[in-house]
């Protein structure tokens, strides 16, 4: 019996020796944290894709509490809801942001762009980009090995089997920007999701002179330079043979889009026109 | 034949298939037009001394190679220069391309066209340098690299050998072959004045047993000339790659990273020495190589083709329809690339050009990784090739250039043998290129 009192004695002193030394040293090397990165981390949406340019949602919350300034912190995923949130949490005010959506500027469809040569290498855009031009023999175009499908976290791209492009899926799509990154040539944009998602951009990326670009895709941008002119918000510009509309100028007033030769302005959610006489009517007037 | 050699590690044995071993080297027309891309080597692109509308002789000097890695490039033909613009290249991209349209053949002053065969060595090791610098000649065992760069020793280094590379071991393949035994003098020669550049003794001529007409008639010749030597080699590829070479024949290791020079080795490939012969003795640019047309269901031959005709004529001229063709590879079918378009024009680095049906040239479907590891054992560097797919796959670029991805030669041996026909290579190839990019922006 005597050994058990012993044991158990000899235990206890052990015990609270270390109790001891554990209480002093979490005194002395305790780590003060604010408690608002836990409340900021609790409300993101922990995805941690690293859309926000931190790694991870605890990085990103660390950051927004660390500076308290929403200005160039915002976290895609979440967006403005998200943000506001946030900014109860810090105190301070927050300005909302257009929701924005990843863009595909290429509409090199196999009916647009035939296919001029097939490619049976290793199913990499990365690799097929530092192979060769492309298939169409457009050296801007989308490849069609789907790395801003497999960049996607959110199940938001999928390769139509029918076009060979990548579609961006809208509910899906958080705007992380991680296929902007995937994308080897630079295809894939972010820009602004517009109101009830209509939006208009140059589906064309090819930076060739008119002729060449034309050679190898029916609806590449030729840099004709026609939506410049007749564009009232002075929102495109034209570089390289290419034109680009900016998504903060831009009007939503399709005088672009008719005006367009090739068809590479796209837009997306309008309604339909009413009739084609209409159309040609407004474009004169 | 007794005695044949061969380096020890990894290495694959495809089918030779050289159909056209036999057929003489035959000189194709001067097309009406020809696209002299002004990148045709490794290193930084040759810039354009002539203009639109200038009137070019054969032989001329039409781009400068202005760095130190870097080659002239003579007009093939005489004419005029129609356009300086861009035009594919093999890959599809554009480059930077002068097109000459061509007129009745004038040459350049001061180049010997007689074909009688001049032995006296005359100028000096200097001379020879900048002879070889001045006409333009790069590698044309198919890497380009200009060889008055390998040829310059750097300082405190020796070279002890000359390599020259007869093996010619990719498959289809015979322009080597054959310059060994039409030119068999011319190459000797080239030797020699190869060897008068680096200062060394002696050289030897390493060439594979499927051409022991070669052989033979290479050690004959040799026989008059002191310190040359033929070796025959045992038949596995990639025995003409720089290091397997000199492992095999005089046993030394390229360590990793390094250059041949490190070991004493200087290799050179035959229709170099040949070219080198042509610049030094008959004061001759390279305007133009020997180019095999092979493939499977087709006559093909052996041609002498002027740089920057379109691949097209040479098809054309050897009389191969393309229905049922559904793969052009320039090159040999292990290392060389699918072209997309016949207009393509042939360059210095052209060694071939393969014409296949669906049935041999498709790859096969890609299944899992079985981890048989056949790929380790057939790299002939060593490499673990199963390791750095997945690091390229995954984007893992540190893992790639912990395994030594950049110490890949690209000779195709584990994508070759892999039976689940994973693209090895491919993804070896993009890691080898993103590595480099890290290594690159690392030293600014």
């Amino acid at each position: 019996m005597s050994i058990i009192i012993y044991s158990l004695l000899a235990l206890g002193c052990v015990a609270l020796l270390f109790a001891t030394v554990i209480f002093f040293v979490d005194k002395k090397f305790k780590v003060v944290e604010d408690p608002r990165i836990d409340k900021v981390q609790e409300i993101l949406p922990g995805a941690n894709c690293g859309g926000c340019g931190y790694p991870g949602c605890r990085g990103f919350a660390e950051a927004i509490v660390k500076t308290g300034d929403f200005s160039a912190l915002f976290c895609p995923v979440g967006g403005n809801e998200v943000a506001k949130k946030a900014a109860v949490i810090m105190g301070v005010e927050v300005k909302e942001k257009a929701p924005r959506i990843a863009v595909v500027r290429c509409n090199g469809s196999y009916q647009n762009a035939p296919q001029k040569a097939r490619y049976e290498g290793a199913s990499s855009c990365a690799f097929a980009h530092m192979l060769f031009a492309g298939e169409s023999g457009c050296p801007y175009g989308c490849l069609g090995c789907g790395d801003c499908v497999s960049s996607c976290t959110f199940d938001a791209i999928f390769m139509n089997p029918e076009t060979g492009l990548p579609v961006v899926i809208e509910d899906k799509c958080t705007s992380c920007g991680a296929c902007v990154k995937a994308c080897p040539r630079g295809i894939i944009e972010l820009r602004n999701k517009g109101p009830k998602g209509k939006r208009i951009f140059v589906s064309c990326i090819n930076k060739e002179k008119g002729a060449v670009a034309r050679k190898n895709c029916a609806v590449a941008c030729i840099g004709c330079g026609k939506c410049v002119k007749v564009c009232p918000h002075e929102a495109i510009t034209l570089s390289d043979n290419l034109a680009y509309i900016d998504y903060e100028k831009c009007k939503l007033c399709r005088k672009c889009v008719s005006e367009c030769p090739t068809g590479a302005i796209l837009e997306i959610n309008f309604p339909p026109r009413k009739t084609d006489v209409k159309n040609t009517n407004e474009v004169e007037a | 034949m007794n005695g044949l050699k061969t380096f020890p590690l990894g290495g694959v044995h495809p089918d030779d298939c050289k159909f056209t071993s036999q057929k003489s080297i035959v000189s194709i027309p001067i097309p009406e037009r020809v696209y002299i891309p002004v990148s045709q080597s490794l290193g930084a692109p040759s810039v354009p001394i002539v203009n639109k509308g200038d009137k070019v002789k054969t032989g001329q000097l039409i781009a400068k190679g202005e760095a130190f890695i870097s080659s002239n490039i003579h007009s093939s033909v005489t004419g005029e220069v129609e356009k300086i613009e861009d035009w594919i290249d093999t890959s599809g991209y554009k480059r930077k391309t002068i097109i000459i349209k061509t007129e009745p053949d004038v040459w350049e002053e001061g180049i010997d066209l007689s074909s009688e065969i001049k032995r006296e060595i005359t100028l000096s090791k200097e001379e020879i340098i900048q002879r070889i610098k001045d006409k333009g000649i790069v590698g044309l065992g198919g890497a380009t690299f200009p060889t008055h760069v390998k040829v310059s020793i750097p300082q405190g280094k020796k070279a002890e050998y000359l390599i020259i590379n007869g093996v010619e071991c990719e498959p289809y393949l015979t322009s080597d072959h054959r310059l060994m035994l039409e030119k068999g003098e011319e190459i000797l020669i080239g030797t020699q004045i190869l060897m008068k550049a680096i200062d060394v003794d002696q050289a030897i001529i390493g060439i594979e047993a499927n051409k022991p007409d070669a052989i033979e008639h290479l050690s004959k010749l040799a026989e008059k000339y002191k310190g040359i030597k033929v070796q025959g080699l045992k038949l596995k590829y990639p025995q003409g790659a720089e290091k397997q070479l000199i492992k095999a024949l005089v046993n030394r290791e390229v360590p990793s990273g390094k250059l041949p020079i490190e070991v004493g080795c200087v290799v050179q490939n035959v229709g170099t020495a040949f070219a080198v012969y042509e610049a030094v003795q008959k004061n001759k640019p390279l305007i133009n190589r020997v180019v095999t047309l092979s493939g499977n269901n087709i006559e093909g031959g052996n041609f002498m083709v002027r740089i920057g005709t379109p691949i097209q004529k040479l098809i054309d001229f050897c009389g191969a329809k393309l229905e049922n063709i559904d793969k052009i590879i320039n090159g040999g079918p292990m290392m060389g690339k699918a072209l997309v378009s016949t207009e393509v024009p042939v360059t210095k680095g052209t060694s071939g050009i393969l014409l296949f049906s669906a049935e041999v040239s498709s790859r096969m479907k890609v299944y899992n990784c079985v981890r048989c590891g056949k790929c380790v054992s057939a790299c002939p560097m060593g490499l673990e090739p199963i390791v750095l797919e997945k690091a390229a796959e995954v984007g893992n670029w540190d893992l790639a250039e912990k395994y030594h991805v950049l110490d890949c030669i690209e000779c195709g041996s584990c994508h070759y043998t892999c039976p689940a026909g994973r693209p090895l290579l491919d993804m070896i190839r993009l890691g080898k290129n993103k590595v480099n990019q890290i290594i690159r922006s690392r030293v600014k």
